[in-house]
């Protein structure tokens, strides 16, 4: 999120499309009923009228994986409308920069597409320059090369009907949606988003959220309270964990993974580190020097010297290219590559998609360790339906770990609160917290190391002092190794310009005072300033909200340095005063700034010497409405789901997104437009289930309100299949087959798109064989193992089913 | 008897995340059955010895063609003047005068179960086949004699549940039916004068569950 949960409050218009808030994130509910006592309307769009829709002042429906359809015809109707906020657009948006002549879009192709290598060269999406290297502006908007222009282009042919043929949803629901959400499009109205894995997994998911980002800054809704970009996180602490870098592509704190061509540290860091000729942008990326060399003194210490590039050489590195998500494990795993997997806190024998696929690959392994609170489908695969327990050589080990109340350490919220939790009991039995179970791994493989190994270094020069004097894991420790620590006695310059001492070992304030030079460790520059001088701020539990607007300042502690809302230099003019005075998130005052902590110390923009554009992060500092980074192309365009229900892309020749990954093995099967699976199918979970169901399907009293797996269908689809309320089905794709029990329910409608009718059903996917009894098994059996070509995040959330009575 | 407490239940705030179904069997340490899915999300598809509180779902479409999908979460109203409470000679049930929750006591097993149960406009009360005994939703009376607020309303997220003292309820009851009504023409409490648990409703309670308003 870049606001967080009690800021939902603060809206006017609050848009849930991409998820189910009621159900999957229930206190969520309590923030909107608050913006709603206040006169605020909430929208709901989705493919089933959900808990959700029920409380909403607006429903939409719309076909599964139609998104930025839906959303490219907002985007029209906020420009042919003149609904957006110009002054926001023109000042801290990229809208007035030339896009360069090599730049064009055709029939759902931008330029530089290589066939072949499914992949587009950037680099013709490049900006225009002036000679001073800065990007070339027509602040007016009138160029046709600027990006406002291309923008009115781009989208123009996303009108009401074209959008109503390809989306299902009716013109006036649609008008509906678009004229209440631009409403937020003037200074005092705010308007949000909170979306989830509705929008995320799609072949699609990043450009569903690009083009949201598009609306919100065209609404001048980014850094103002009640607005923002807002993703809802699945898991209590997946926000702490990605923070952490529990993705293949990056380090701690979202620096990208280096490269194996990267072979020196000048190499590594000056290929993250852009650079700006504009004085009025912070390029607050440009500091990466300093967070990677941190991060290297904080794993290696005192071994991580200047003469050895500190350490740089130790670090794994990617091939070019290379890309190990989730997908791409699964298919290496399958095919025999890879030996060992430790499966620590999930499930993929049920979250996997395809799953019979992630069942297969397991049983080419030679050995995998579950870490779990509980057996699970991925523990038990080797005795799972359809396994031959005698053929398969793989060897199980069962780790039991602790559950989150029988430990301490800290959870981050989707609103990036990192908040200190104490431990309520001993864990049972012989479970550990999993702290406790690195240590003593650790230990093994450090002892083995001491003797041989290839390549030891790595291992053999760590830091690793993050245990107590009983040898157990110790958060605290951990925790203030995150925050970093000075590496020497040294005097520095804080914010105001003062000198500042510090000695060896004390903590770092904050961020800002980190260095290149191996005087500051820091495990990850985010969270640098959560465990420092003042103590765990983590920790803190004061209710003050100075400004009304619900920020808590002295509750928890969030990152970047206790920013609530990020980008909030956006919320104020170029004078630094508030555009809503009623909601003043930052104001310039008497020379500085007051309200929330502001995305860095310069004055307003009107200081033509001192002053920044608001969004720092961006190496130019403007919010990018083209976005010239992403693999798929500088705008969001439509295309059709890999498995989709019609035979062609209303609104270009390119049926599905040119640049994803297709799969071609012998478990890789998508079938489109095919007669033997005709339906629309999308999966989602239900309040009582936690994802694959493992912490909830032991619990009796959640198994008795949801206990069985089911397909929600329409009363339509019904009686076209002969099937009635409550009997058994099977559900099939080209990957698998499920049983589930029919709920036939007015809440799923079939869509009319252009002449067809387009029949959709969902299923959870939070069963498994396991447990309960007659529970029945997960929907991911049959989700397609196709993904995002940026994220490779698998499109659970449209593909291509039947069903059949039982 | 007029004082003591009441329970607000403003379902158009209601999102059925069940939180107070579950937090009922947790307190009342009440074991979950074994049920099936019978094509809809209510679940126990009744109210039991085992279940003293069940969230009603009720979906239909509207006269504009648009879906609706209404939550009720079912228990004891805790009336004023119980119908239940007809034929009890022998404290068998008693009305705690400082709180106002009727209660069922072990003596319940003495009562005819059939008659207590047509008294009951609301079709609440439930026997345990072995001991005879009838049970039903205590109000939490064990936590409200230790200062605490009923487990339902305790784990409520967005506020549909309140519980307080009646005369106050009753005035939050009477401010939340005027601003619904601004929307919702048909907004009412049902039976705020007869009933503790007061349900707020913003269409025909009938479409929310069938004993929603009385048999």
């Amino acid at each position: 999120m870049t606001n967080h949960w009690i800021d939902l409050k603060n809206s006017d218009v609050i848009l849930v499309m991409g998820s189910n808030a009621a159900a999957n994130h229930p206190i969520s509910m309590k923030w909107v009923q608050k913006a709603k006592d206040s006169g605020g309307k909430l929208i709901s769009v989705d493919p089933r009228f959900t808990q959700t829709s029920a409380k909403a002042d607006v429903y939409a429906p719309l076909r599964s994986g139609t998104d930025i359809a839906f959303l490219g015809g907002m985007i029209k109707y906020i420009l042919d409308n003149n609904k957006y906020f110009p002054e926001y657009v023109t000042n801290y948006t990229n809208a007035s920069y030339i896009v360069g002549d090599k730049y064009d879009f055709s029939e759902g192709l931008f330029s530089g597409y290589n066939e072949k290598g499914r992949s587009y060269d950037k680099s013709t999406w490049a900006f225009k320059q002036t000679d001073k290297g800065l990007p070339e502006r027509d602040d007016t908007l009138q160029n046709p090369r600027c990006v406002f222009q291309l923008l009115k282009k781009h989208y123009s042919r996303y009108t009401p009907e074209k959008v109503s043929e390809i989306t299902g949803t009716p013109v006036n629901d649609l008008s509906k949606v678009y004229e209440l959400y631009a409403s937020t499009g003037t200074k005092d109205r705010a308007g949000t988003i909170m979306y989830a894995m509705g929008w995320c997994q799609h072949t699609v998911g990043v450009q569903n959220i690009r083009a949201m980002s598009i609306i919100q800054t065209l609404l001048g809704n980014m850094g103002i309270a009640g607005g923002g970009v807002n993703a809802m996180r699945g898991e209590s602490n997946v926000q702490g964990s990605t923070d952490q870098a529990l993705l293949f592509h990056i380090l701690p704190g979202y620096l990208r993974a280096p490269l194996a061509t990267e072979t020196t540290l000048e190499a590594f860091s000056a290929a993250r580190t852009p650079k700006s000729a504009d004085p009025m942008s912070a390029n607050w990326p440009q500091n990466t020097p300093k967070y990677v060399v941190s991060l290297l003194k904080s794993y290696w210490g005192d071994n991580a010297t200047k003469e050895n590039d500190f350490g740089y050489a130790w670090l794994p590195k990617l091939e070019p290219g290379q890309n190990c998500s989730w997908l791409n494990l699964f298919d290496v795993m399958y095919s025999g590559g890879i030996k060992g997997f430790f499966a620590w806190g999930q499930n993929p024998a049920c979250s996997g998609e395809n799953a019979n696929k992630v069942r297969q690959a397991m049983a080419k392994l030679d050995w995998l360790v579950n870490v779990n609170i509980f057996d699970n489908e991925t523990g038990s695969f080797w005795k799972g339906p359809g396994m031959d327990p005698k053929s398969i050589k793989t060897e199980v080990f069962m780790l039991p770990c602790a559950a989150s109340v029988e430990k301490e350490g800290s959870i981050s919220n989707s609103g990036r609160w990192v908040q200190w939790r104490y431990k309520a009991v001993d864990p049972p039995g012989q479970a550990k917290p999993d702290g406790d179970i690195m240590i003593e791994l650790m230990a093994k493989i450090k002892d083995l190391y001491k003797k041989s190994g290839k390549f030891p270094d790595p291992i053999r020069n760590l830091k690793w002092d993050y245990t107590d004097a009983k040898g157990n894991f110790d958060s605290h420790k951990m925790a203030k190794e995150i925050n970093g620590h000075f590496q020497k006695d040294i005097t520095l310059k804080d914010p105001t310009g003062q000198d500042k001492q510090f000695k060896k070992g004390d903590p770092v304030p904050a961020f800002g005072f980190l260095q290149a030079d191996g005087s500051t460790s820091c495990g990850n520059w985010i969270y640098c300033q959560s465990y420092n001088a003042d103590g765990n701020n983590m920790a803190r539990r004061k209710k003050d909200d100075p400004t009304g607007l619900g920020l808590y300042p002295q509750w928890s502690w969030c990152w970047p340095v206790n920013r609530r809302i990020i980008y909030n230099r956006a919320s104020v003019d170029l004078n630094g005063q508030p555009f809503n005075p009623k909601r003043p998130l930052l104001k310039w005052a008497e020379g500085k700034w007051v309200g929330d902590v502001p995305d860095g110390p310069w004055p307003p923009m009107s200081d033509k010497e001192k002053g920044k554009y608001p969004f720092i992060m961006k190496p130019d500092g403007l919010a990018a409405i083209f976005g010239p980074g992403l693999n798929d192309g500088p705008f969001p365009e439509h295309y059709e789901p890999l498995e989709c229900p019609v035979p062609n892309n209303l609104l270009s020749k390119q049926f599905t997104n040119p640049t994803i990954k297709i799969f071609a093995g012998e478990l890789d099967k998508h079938l489109t437009c095919d007669p033997r699976f005709p339906f629309v199918g999308t999966t989602y979970r239900v309040t009582e289930h936690w994802q694959t169901g493992i912490m909830t399907r032991f619990q009796s009293w959640l198994v008795e309100a949801q206990p069985q797996m089911f397909v929600e269908i329409s009363e339509e689809l019904a009686k076209l299949r002969g099937i009635k309320d409550g009997e058994k089905t099977k559900v099939s794709s080209a990957r698998g087959t499920v049983d589930c029990v029919a709920i036939v329910t007015t809440r799923f409608r079939p869509f009319q798109i252009g002449n067809v009718t387009v029949h959709q059903v969902g299923m959870p996917w939070c069963y498994g064989w396991v447990t309960p009894k007659n529970g029945g098994e997960s929907a991911n059996l049959l989700t397609p193992n196709v993904g995002d070509p940026n994220t490779m995040i698998p499109e659970s959330k449209a593909f291509m089913v039947n069903v059949e009575k039982a | 008897m007029a004082e003591g407490y009441s329970i607000l239940v403003d379902t158009s705030k209601c999102t059925a995340c069940r939180g107070c179904q579950i937090a009922c069997k947790q307190w009342n340490q009440l074991p979950g059955t074994q049920t099936k899915n019978v094509g809809t999300y209510e679940n126990p598809t009744d109210l039991s010895f085992d279940t003293y509180k069940v969230v009603r779902f009720a979906e239909g479409s509207n006269g504009n063609g648009k879906p609706y999908w209404y939550f009720f979460t079912e228990q004891c109203r805790h009336c004023l003047s119980p119908g239940c409470m007809a034929a009890v000679e022998n404290d068998e049930i008693v009305q705690d005068e400082k709180t106002g929750a009727v209660i069922y006591t072990e003596k319940t097993k003495d009562l005819n179960f059939k008659e207590t149960l047509e008294g009951c406009p609301y079709n609440i009360p439930r026997q345990d086949p072995k001991s005879k005994v009838l049970v039903k939703c205590t109000m939490c009376f064990d936590r409200l004699t230790n200062n605490m607020i009923p487990a339902c309303v305790k784990s409520c997220p967005t506020g549909a549940m309140t519980f307080g003292e009646r005369d106050k309820i009753l005035d939050m009851t009477k401010k939340r039916v005027e601003e619904l009504k601004q929307t919702f023409p048909k907004a009412a409490a049902i039976k705020p004068d007869e009933l503790r648990v007061i349900y707020v409703v913003t269409d025909d309670p009938a479409k929310y569950f069938k004993f929603a308003s009385g048999k």
